[in-house]
């Protein structure tokens, strides 16, 4: 019932794709120009056009994604179609340089395009592997509702802390306040937890994982004689070790999704060098022809 | 002493007020009592600055008070001036709790102990009835209330919320982001409530966002000096609990008019609670001098009751003037080849229709007026089979052709005669093609209009189930057969009625009948290793039972209904005459059988999947007709999908991608589920829910407003929206960076838009797109798919 992009429609586009560069490498090896192959033999000219229009085509897709109303097929089928003739510019557009290589404008869009279909490889795996992990970590839940349960614990813990000494309420309050989920690109990508806490006697203390707070109400569990009071610091350590988990998993789930969207910052930006890289590659072509 | 009038009318909604302005402008000696304290007390009660509109849009007013589409304030305002300016006599705080007498000697008496005499009487009472009081000693003071207007009003009070139902919870639920609330439950468990609600309350308590006080009941209400004005007495099962509190809001229901009505003597033509009162042509009860009008009589909108205030001040004088809705009839009946004015056309109608013969002429009236009348020509279609029209044809002259099965034999049906049941009960597609034949002239009711007369008149009920027998029968199993044959076998047929998770029949039972489905649907489970795993799921219009029948065994599988589902059962001896009359249908029923034992050997071998059907069927599932599932393996949250639906729909999403409930990699969002029986058409002011033959349930822009459709939603996928301006071009937005682009939050709303009237919106599967439903085009993932029931077990074994 439900298929992926690489699936889609018994895998027409693959087969496609494949047909074309195909066709383009039994060309190429049939044909036998006067000078070494490049791109101003008449099928140079053939390849470069079909590369071009394709690099445009595939540029269109991100039109095609933002028209809602359009019945011209279904994003998906786009999608499916865009990753695997994406990847037939490999060969056509190789073919059609012809293997030679310099420092000029030619490679740079080459290059260019190089970088525009590796991301678009990356962005593809991580489409098929990480919606699947993110569904293992969530087991049902939702972003939302962890952060109603983290939200919920605070708010038991300090009731708990609020009958120990008005130290433990403090580590509490300032644990839940210097909490940091998310925050710059790089800390969603690693998954870093820059959260601090201000414990007494140490002053602001990073608090990664939680660790820090925790360490301390072991350390003061440790150093309880008081049964009773043992027993609510016991409390309050088990509500925040799961208070820990529950944050893990949250920041677990933010790193996945913004690897879900980090890579479009390659492919699209690129993208439009490309253009440019190609268009300066077409108008040399004609001017100094 | 009391005082004696020519006219009492009780009620001061739009119907009462509109016939006292009315008598008062002619002079005529007159009262209106209303119960609360200003007119109108249902449109007060509206949410405030409420857009009020003026449906039936070709409905011409006749009232000397005005009325015109606009907010709440500007329609009552209209109204207090105008009952000022003619001198209407209004008394307010008049409740009125008993009539009797005869006329011209009424006797009406007040909830004060004072009592008013009239000649004739107006009840306007409306539907909304009173609200239940609290009942205990201090119910008077003014911490008690039993409305909530603005809930935001209220800031850092304590505020105790009493009763259990969906009012209740959301008044609770609202109150608690700035005040501590309590809610008082007498039972254990919020089991009335909508499923939204109880999640949200449920979450709520567990978050400690409120407190709740079970098994409780109300004991009195005192006045207190501690921080908190007043304090509630509670019985609880551990004694008395004191509640400190500002105010207490009591949601516990209304008293149904009805109780009211009868009480004056008026008749009721069955027991159903939504049955109407009978009335004349004229408003006039089954008490002679005693008349009805608006919402009470069955007609729900302010305009009609409006005309009806006018018109009864007219019928009380004696005068003879047609109903403002005449004009809309006769322009209806123009095409029709009979040459008689309107009334005549009605009375012919009645006398050709068997069904309609017994029915209340008002009633008659009424249907017609919300039916389309057609001349079609010999060979048109009217339905096709296989789509998902659901209105209900009667032939008023002519004959109509039925054909079963594309070129297949065709029946004749003649005058008088119905069709059209099948689709209109079961909520699902037709069965069959209906053609019109020579000289044919048909009324096509809507579904809601019909299931309205169904709910009033037993006579109309009784004669439609005894049709629908036959020819479910006919169109099932023998669909050679005369219909007049088959009467016989229809007398072994029973009518049964499953509530949700009732079994029609357990596994190791007699098989001693074969259920056919009419509406609704049935999972079937076994029992394997001691537990119960669901191995199919049986939609109406299919049969259940059948197996145990050819080998008159016992029940190899259970069958429990998933949701409201009716079935027409046939014993074993009725299920025998038909296959005796009908040699082939044994092979095909002995090929149904090898199906199904098929796929319940492969099911039971894959319990995952079964345990996903069940989940399909709790998520109430079975009365879908088209669902949105996610698979979250291929899902990657960009959110594409609700983009897709709000920039094809007036910039309002009617799906939440992330709420709903998943079960192993499926995920149910919000969204329509476009059921067979769609609870949110059922109490529909201007009828604008409709269903399109393609089964989408949609609302037309006749949409007043009132919230209702949006409350009776089980599943929370309608929401009440404003339009927001509108939104640059692709292009524009790319190049110049005018306002906000493709899929992006419409700019913030100007001020005035605020008050822009709001309208319900739901899912209508983009039934004016061309391709399909825009959500699941978009999706780049192929996550969003939508499938129809008969797929589940499809996408449950694919998937497990
Ligand atoms: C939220 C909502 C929105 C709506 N929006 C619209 C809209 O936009 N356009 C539209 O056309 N319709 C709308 N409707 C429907 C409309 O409100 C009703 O059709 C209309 O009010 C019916 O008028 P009525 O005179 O029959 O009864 P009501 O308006 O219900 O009036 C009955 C009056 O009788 C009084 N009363 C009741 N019992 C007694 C008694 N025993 N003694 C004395 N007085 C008594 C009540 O206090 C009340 O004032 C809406 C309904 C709701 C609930
Ligand atoms: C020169 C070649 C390519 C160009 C010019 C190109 C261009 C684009 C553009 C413009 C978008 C739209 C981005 C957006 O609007 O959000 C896009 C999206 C995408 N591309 Fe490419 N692309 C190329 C090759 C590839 C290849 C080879 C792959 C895969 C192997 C690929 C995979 C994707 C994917 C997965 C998306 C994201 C879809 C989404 O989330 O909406 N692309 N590409
Ligand atoms: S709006 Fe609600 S009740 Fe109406 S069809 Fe959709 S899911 Fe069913
Ligand atoms: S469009 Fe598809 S992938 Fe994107 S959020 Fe919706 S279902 Fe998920």
């Amino acid at each position: 019932m439900h298929q992926s992009i690489l699936g889609y429609r018994g895998r027409r586009y693959l087969w496609a794709a494949t047909a074309l560069a195909a066709l383009a490498a039994v060309a190429y090896a049939w044909h036998a120009p006067p000078e070494p192959p490049n791109g101003g033999t008449w099928l140079g000219y053939t390849l470069g056009t079909i590369g071009a229009v394709l690099i445009l085509w595939l540029i269109a897709f991100g039109v095609r994604k933002r028209s809602y109303r359009s019945a011209l097929g279904t994003v998906q089928g786009w999608l499916s179609a865009h990753v695997y003739l994406g990847l037939s510019l490999l060969v056509i557009v190789t073919l059609h340089a012809g293997f030679q290589f310099g420092w000029n404008v030619h490679t740079l869009a080459y290059a260019l395009m190089i970088v525009v279909i590796g991301s678009g490889a990356v962005g593809t795996v991580l489409y098929l592997r990480y919606p699947a992990r993110m569904n293992a970590l969530r087991s049902g839940a939702n972003r939302g509702q962890w952060l109603a349960e983290v939200s919920d614990l605070d708010q038991k813990s300090l009731r708990v802390a609020r009958a120990l000494p008005p130290e433990f309420a403090e580590v509490v309050a300032s644990t839940r306040d210097r909490a940091v989920l998310g925050g710059s690109a790089m800390a969603l990508l690693t998954g870093a937890d820059r959260s601090r806490v201000l414990l007494p006697g140490s002053g602001l203390a990073p608090n990664p994982d939680q660790q820090a707070t925790l360490s301390w109400l072991g350390d003061q569990l440790s150093r309880s004689t008081d049964g009773e009071q043992g027993a609510r610091i016991q409390d309050l350590l088990t509500l925040q070790g799961a208070r820990r988990a529950t944050l893990a998993r949250l920041r677990d789930d933010l790193r996945l999704q913004a690897w879900l969207e980090v890579w479009l910052y390659v492919h699209v930006p690129v993208t439009f060098a490309l253009l440019a890289a190609l268009v300066a590659h077409v108008l040399s072509v004609f001017l100094y022809w | 002493m009391s005082a004696h009038y020519r006219i009492a009318i009780v009620g001061a909604g739009p119907g009462g007020l509109s016939a006292a302005a009315h008598a008062a402008e002619l002079g005529i000696p007159h009262v209106l009592l209303e119960s609360s304290a200003a007119p109108a007390n249902t449109i007060q009660r509206y949410q405030k600055g409420k857009h009020v509109m003026a449906e039936p849009a070709v409905l011409p007013l006749r009232s000397p008070l005005p009325f015109a589409a606009g907010p709440r304030e500007q329609v009552l305002d209209g109204w207090s001036r105008g009952i000022t300016a003619r001198g209407v006599n209004i008394r307010y705080g008049a409740e009125v709790t008993g009539i009797g007498g005869a006329a011209p000697a009424f006797t009406l008496r007040l909830r004060d102990g004072g009592t008013v005499t009239a000649e004739s009487v107006v009840l306007a009472i409306g539907l909304q009835g009173n609200p239940l009081l609290l009942g205990v000693p201090g119910e008077d003071l003014p911490a008690v209330q039993y409305t909530l207007d603005d809930p935001d009003e209220y800031q850092d009070e304590v505020i105790v919320v009493v009763g259990a139902g969906d009012a209740a919870i959301e008044n609770a639920l609202a109150l608690a982001r700035r005040n501590q609330v309590f809610i008082v439950n007498r039972g254990d468990e919020f089991a009335r409530a909508k499923e939204g609600n109880l999640a949200g309350i449920q979450k709520a308590l567990e978050d400690g966002r409120l407190t709740c006080h079970y098994r409780s009941t109300c004991a009195r209400v005192e006045r207190a000096d501690g921080a908190q004005p007043f304090v509630l007495v509670l019985n609880t099962d551990q004694g008395e609990a004191r509640v400190g509190c500002h105010r207490i809001i009591a949601r516990l229901g209304a008293t149904p008019p009805r109780k009211f009505v009868e009480g004056c003597g008026i008749a009721f033509p069955g027991p159903d609670p939504a049955a109407l009162p009978v009335l004349s042509t004229r408003y006039e009860s089954s008490v002679p001098g005693l008349y009805v009008i608006g919402a009470l009589g069955g007609y729900p909108l302010i305009k009609q009751a409006m005309n009806q205030g006018y018109e009864v001040v007219e019928y009380i004088l004696g005068r003879a003037i047609e109903p403002a809705d005449h004009p809309l009839l006769a322009a209806r009946f123009a095409p029709l080849p009979f040459g008689l004015g309107v009334d005549d056309t009605l009375a012919l109608m009645q006398a050709r229709i068997p069904l309609f013969r017994r029915v209340n002429s008002l009633m008659f009236r009424e249907l017609v007026l919300g039916s389309a009348v057609h001349v079609p020509a010999p060979g048109d279609v009217l339905f096709r089979k296989n789509d998902y029209t659901s209105s209900f044809y009667t032939i008023l002259a002519g004959t109509v052709e039925i054909e079963l099965e594309p070129g297949g034999r065709r029946f004749r049906l003649g005058e008088g005669e119905f069709f059209g049941e099948m689709g209109l009960l079961s909520g699902r597609r037709r069965t069959a093609t209906a053609l019109a034949g020579p000289g044919c002239v048909v009324i096509e009711t809507p579904r809601r209009e019909l299931l309205k007369l169904i709910k009033s008149d037993e006579s109309v009920r009784r004669g439609i189930d005894e049709y629908f027998v036959v020819r479910a029968l006919q169109s099932s199993f023998a669909p050679d057969a005369a219909f007049e044959d088959l009467r016989g076998v229809a007398a072994g047929a029973t009518l049964h009625r499953f509530r949700p998770d009732e079994y029609l029949f357990h596994e190791g039972d007699e098989a001693d009948r074969l259920h056919l489905i009419r509406s609704g649907s049935v999972a079937i489970s076994r029992q394997v290793g001691g537990r119960e795993v669901v191995t199919s799921y049986v939609a109406a219009g299919n049969y259940v039972g059948e197996m145990g029948l050819l080998g008159r065994t016992r029940r190899s599988a259970s069958a429990r209904a998933t949701v409201v589902t009716e079935t027409v059962s046939l014993d074993a001896a009725s299920f025998d005459a038909l296959l005796d009359r009908n040699p082939a249908l044994r092979g095909q029923v002995q090929a149904i059988v090898r199906q199904r034992l098929d796929a319940n050997t492969r099911m039971t071998a894959n319990a995952q999947a079964g345990d996903l059907i069940s989940f399909f069927m709790q998520q109430g599932l079975g009365e879908a007709t088209d669902v949105l599932l996610i698979d979250e393996t291929l899902c990657i949250g960009c959110d594409n999908c609700e983009k897709a639906c709000a920039e094809t729909h007036e910039g309002t999403s009617r799906l939440d991608r992330e709420a709903g409930p998943s079960f192993a990699h499926v995920h149910v969002p919000t969204s329509c589920r476009h059921c067979e029986n769609p609870r949110c058409m059922t109490d529909c002011p201007p009828d604008a829910i409709r269903r399109a033959p393609n089964g989408e349930v949609f609302i037309q822009d006749s949409c007043i407003g009132c919230g209702n459709c949006e409350r009776n939603c089980p599943y929370g996928v309608i929401q009440m929206a404003a339009v927001p301006p509108p939104k640059p071009g692709l292009f524009s937005w790319l190049l110049f960076g005018a306002g906000p682009g493709p899929g992006e939050a419409p700019a913030a709303k100007p001020a005035a838009a605020k008050d822009a009237p709001k309208k319900a919106v739901k899912c209508d599967m983009c039934k004016d797109l061309d391709g399909g439903p825009a959500c699941v085009r978009a999706c780049p993932t192929g996550a969003a798919i939508r499938v129809s029931p008969d797929r589940f077990v499809d996408v449950a074994r694919g998937r497990a």
